[in-house]
């Protein structure tokens, strides 16, 4: 078991080799600090590049440096997401901090040969924005677009440290927040802390969490439980995971420092099945943690007892919902609760829960161990800090970034996302996932906080931005969401189970376009019934896509009823194809149709009989002349 | 949505029921270990036939209906035995925008079989999926473990034809030898 004085040298072992990767320190500087390492190899191990093979690239990496002799002046890690997803899999090289994009296991020799052995770094691989106008001059990381405007709290050590090595973690400030808990503050100063930084759930509703831990603290009962909801099921988001991959162990004080403060001795992680690495992680984060007497009987010799056990879920989306998730620990059906009481009076069976988010537990050490008022100086007014958002859909960063609060969509989207690609026009941006809306193009400049987004008809969410061209079609998009929530919906409350599936056909009809104007009146009616009469928050914003779709696009609805007519080109019984004068007559469409739909002479302009036709596609795809037209 | 119940005959090793019965005595203490007790199954075994559950019921002491019940509630466990190979097409958000839908169509018609099927000589499976989270790539599909992004439907065709290329080959080696 360590203790504080253990943890302090741990520190002060490990931290110049791990700020080593930060600060981009010159040689002599290296040298002065006693840093035996004169290269460091940081190969990204999240989920996006490994499934990129990015393992391959790190096994390469070890068997290269060997076999030059170099294992002990060169460190080779493979850490969590770096963020930066669209260019994967990522490889950084310090001191120099050169970022290698798309590197390929046959790129390592030359990476090895060039760099590493004569300091060369291999310019073909490093990455370059686009807008960059010297090619041969790539910026530092910290210098990109896509880093410049980050603000990184949550996702501080994702990227940096080895996340399967306590050492770096501790070597990162880590355990010291919960040091200064148990040794300087009582509980009730730590919930004040909490309080004081104005930190609110990231999961979704924003909810004040000091508030939910006075809540549990000031609970009844002998016995009480610390969860962590990393159930992350929103289609599209992928944050939660990310911390976890990158940073277990910040998760891991973060519980500890919430069971100090509301008296509970048991802690539970209920993580997606889905996500492998991160239970991978996670499972070793918390055995490093056990051997080092972080987890246990009596912590850093203090005498407080804590531990903590991973539950996995089973695809099942409601389990993201509070009571859900807890009647799902307990071996049950995970169907929600009737609320109150609430979780923190009785949740996990039957005793006070405190229930958050992965990336509010993130953000925790950090605010204790530096105070409310440094975490408080960022954001908005009512909400503080940062928020990480999954960017993805058509944009060309699609990856993981961490922003102030009171960003704008537009300085995420255009600065740091690199806009839509292919030239094409932005239309919306969907986020809070299935429960969530759209952000259209005149509310790019609304600073993004809780409050705002509600204003502006969409959610928080757990964090997934989707952003949307002019070849999605709205009706299609709310069908897609809606079509999720009928998949996930519980079937426990008759709302949600009933009612989503009415809206489901209603939306059908009107992407097959035999749905009337008076439908849509009955959309928007049974929407809200949804609205206020389910149990849970599932079947509660079950309808926000299509109550913010029909909002912001009622003329594509009633293109759709009027004029039956996609205007997006995307609702297959709506599109018509149609071969314009670019026809060479080829008959090389002809030939593909399944259904003999296309006919005409050679080098002639050939026609399509929208009777016969089916809409396959096939046609539109075979054509080499542009000359088949989506209407 | 309607879960077709096992078609496929049951056919468990008593090894595999000696390995499930002693981790259900190790996990039985547990608060809330139904749910841990059939992930484990599903790892030996691969699915959850009904006779696999009745040994669960039978050693955690809860009623069949009331384990069935969890079973079928979570998405993960399967009353089907996946294919040799099994495909799994994301349709999360970012997949969807990028045109998957058309994706999972084309292996649902090339290997004949609907989404969630199973061909009758267990070679393939086909499955929808939520986000895998690596949406850099999308559209995304796996085929067992192996990552495919950045799919159209014109390359489904190929895909299919790598893994039966590889039987093939396999066969021609063996024939040979």
């Amino acid at each position: 078991m360590k203790t504080i004085k253990d943890i302090e040298a741990i520190k002060k072992q490990t931290c110049d080799i791990v700020e080593f990767r930060d600060n981009q320190l010159t040689k002599e500087e290296r040298i002065a600090k006693n840093i035996k390492y004169r290269h460091t190899v940081l190969i990204c191990g999240g989920t996006g590049c490994t499934s990129n093979h990015s393992n391959d690239i790190y096994k390469r990496f070890q068997e290269q440096i060997a076999e030059k002799g170099l294992t002990g002046d060169v460190q080779i890690i493979r850490t969590g997401c770096f963020g930066l997803c669209a260019v994967g899999p990522v490889v950084i090289v310090y001191p120099e901090g050169s970022f290698y994009s798309y590197v390929k296991e046959s790129d390592v020799d030359e990476i090895v040969s060039e760099h590493i052995l004569n300091d060369r770094p291999v310019a073909r691989l490093l990455y370059k924005e686009k807008a960059a106008a010297d090619h041969h001059a790539a910026p530092a990381l910290s210098e990109t677009n896509f880093y410049k405007k980050q603000h990184r709290v949550a996702l501080r050590n994702c990227g940096l440290i080895n996340p399967e090595n306590i050492d770096e973690y501790i070597g990162r400030d880590g355990y010291r927040a919960l040091a200064k808990a148990l040794t300087e503050m009582t509980p009730q100063q730590v919930i004040d802390t909490i309080l004081a930084s104005g930190l609110r759930g990231r999961g979704g509703a924003g909810f004040p969490t000091g508030r939910k831990w006075q809540l549990c603290h000031d609970a009844k009962g002998d016995i009480k439980y610390v969860c962590c909801n990393a159930d992350e099921g929103d289609p599209g988001a992928f944050m939660d995971r990310s911390v976890l991959e990158g940073d277990p162990h910040a998760i891991l004080e973060a519980m500890s420092i919430a069971a100090y403060a509301i008296g509970a001795h048991q802690g539970y992680i209920y993580v997606r099945a889905e996500y492998p690495i991160a239970v991978e992680r996670c499972k070793i984060a918390i055995k490093q943690a056990r051997e080092y007497g972080l987890l246990g009987d009596d912590i850093l010799g203090t005498g407080f007892k804590f531990d903590i056990d991973i539950r996995l879920g089973a695809g099942a989306f409601v389990c993201g919902e509070e009571t859900a998730l807890m009647t799902s620990i307990e071996g049950k059906r995970g169907e929600p609760r009737v609320r109150p009481p609430f979780p923190a009076n009785k949740g996990l069976f039957g005793k006070p829960t405190l229930l958050n988010n992965v990336e509010t537990y993130a953000n925790v050490a950090q605010i204790i161990l530096k105070g409310a008022d440094w975490f408080n100086a960022v954001g908005t007014e009512k909400s503080k800090g940062t928020k990480v958002f999954a960017l993805g859909g058509k944009i060309t960063n699609t990856g993981l970034v961490e922003v102030p609060m009171g960003t704008t969509l537009r300085e995420i989207v255009e600065d740091i996302g690199g806009g839509v690609p292919n030239g094409k026009k932005f239309k919306a941006a969907q986020t809070g996932g299935p429960s969530g809306g759209c952000i259209t193009a005149e509310n790019l400049d609304v600073p993004i906080d809780y409050d705002n987004l509600i204003k502006i008809g969409s959610m928080m969410g757990s964090g997934g931005l989707i952003v949307m061209d002019e070849d999605t079609c709205m009706v299609d998009i709310a069908k897609f969401f809606l079509e999720f929530t009928v998949d996930e919906s519980c079937g426990k409350c008759t709302p949600c189970r009933v009612g989503t599936r009415r809206l489901l056909e209603m939306l059908t009809k009107v992407t097959e376009g035999t749905a009337t104007l008076e439908d849509l009146d009955k959309m928007e009616e049974l929407c809200y019934y949804i609205k206020d009469n389910a149990l849970c928050g599932l079947g509660q914003t079950a309808p926000n896509p299509v109550l913010s779709t029909l909002k912001n696009f009622r003329k594509e609805y009633e293109a759709h009823i009027v004029e039956r007519r996609c205007p997006a080109g995307v609702c297959k019984k709506l599109i018509r194809y149609e071969i314009n004068d670019n026809c060479k007559g080829c008959t090389a469409c002809a030939r593909k149709c399944p259904v003999y739909a296309i006919s005409g002479t050679v080098r002639e302009k050939h026609t399509i009989d929208p009777n016969k036709c089916i809409k396959c596609g096939v046609c539109y795809q075979t054509c080499k002349f542009k000359a088949i037209e989506k209407k | 949505m309607k879960v077709e119940k096992t078609t496929v005959p049951f056919n468990g090793t008593p090894e595999q029921e000696k390995e499930l019965r002693q981790k259900l005595q190790e996990i039985k203490k547990i608060d809330g270990c139904e749910m841990i007790a059939l992930q484990q199954a599903q790892e030996i075994y691969g699915y959850l036939p009904i006779e696999v559950q009745k040994i669960i019921a039978e050693e955690l002491n809860v009623s069949l209906e009331k384990l069935y019940g969890v079973t079928t509630f979570y998405a993960q466990f399967k009353l089907n035995p996946k294919g040799r190979r099994h495909v799994s097409v994301c349709l999360g958000t970012a997949c969807y925008v990028k045109g998957s839908q058309a994706v999972i169509d084309k292996f649902s018609e090339l290997l004949g079989i609907p989404v969630g099927g199973c061909t009758a000589d267990r070679e393939w499976s086909l499955e929808a999926c939520r986000c895998i989270g690596c949406c850099g790539l999308a559209p995304v599909a796996t085929v067992n473990d192996e990552v495919f992004g950045n799919l159209t439907e014109d390359k489904v065709e190929g895909i299919i034809k790598k893994f039966e290329g590889i039987d093939e080959a396999i066969e021609e080696v063996t024939k040979e030898n």
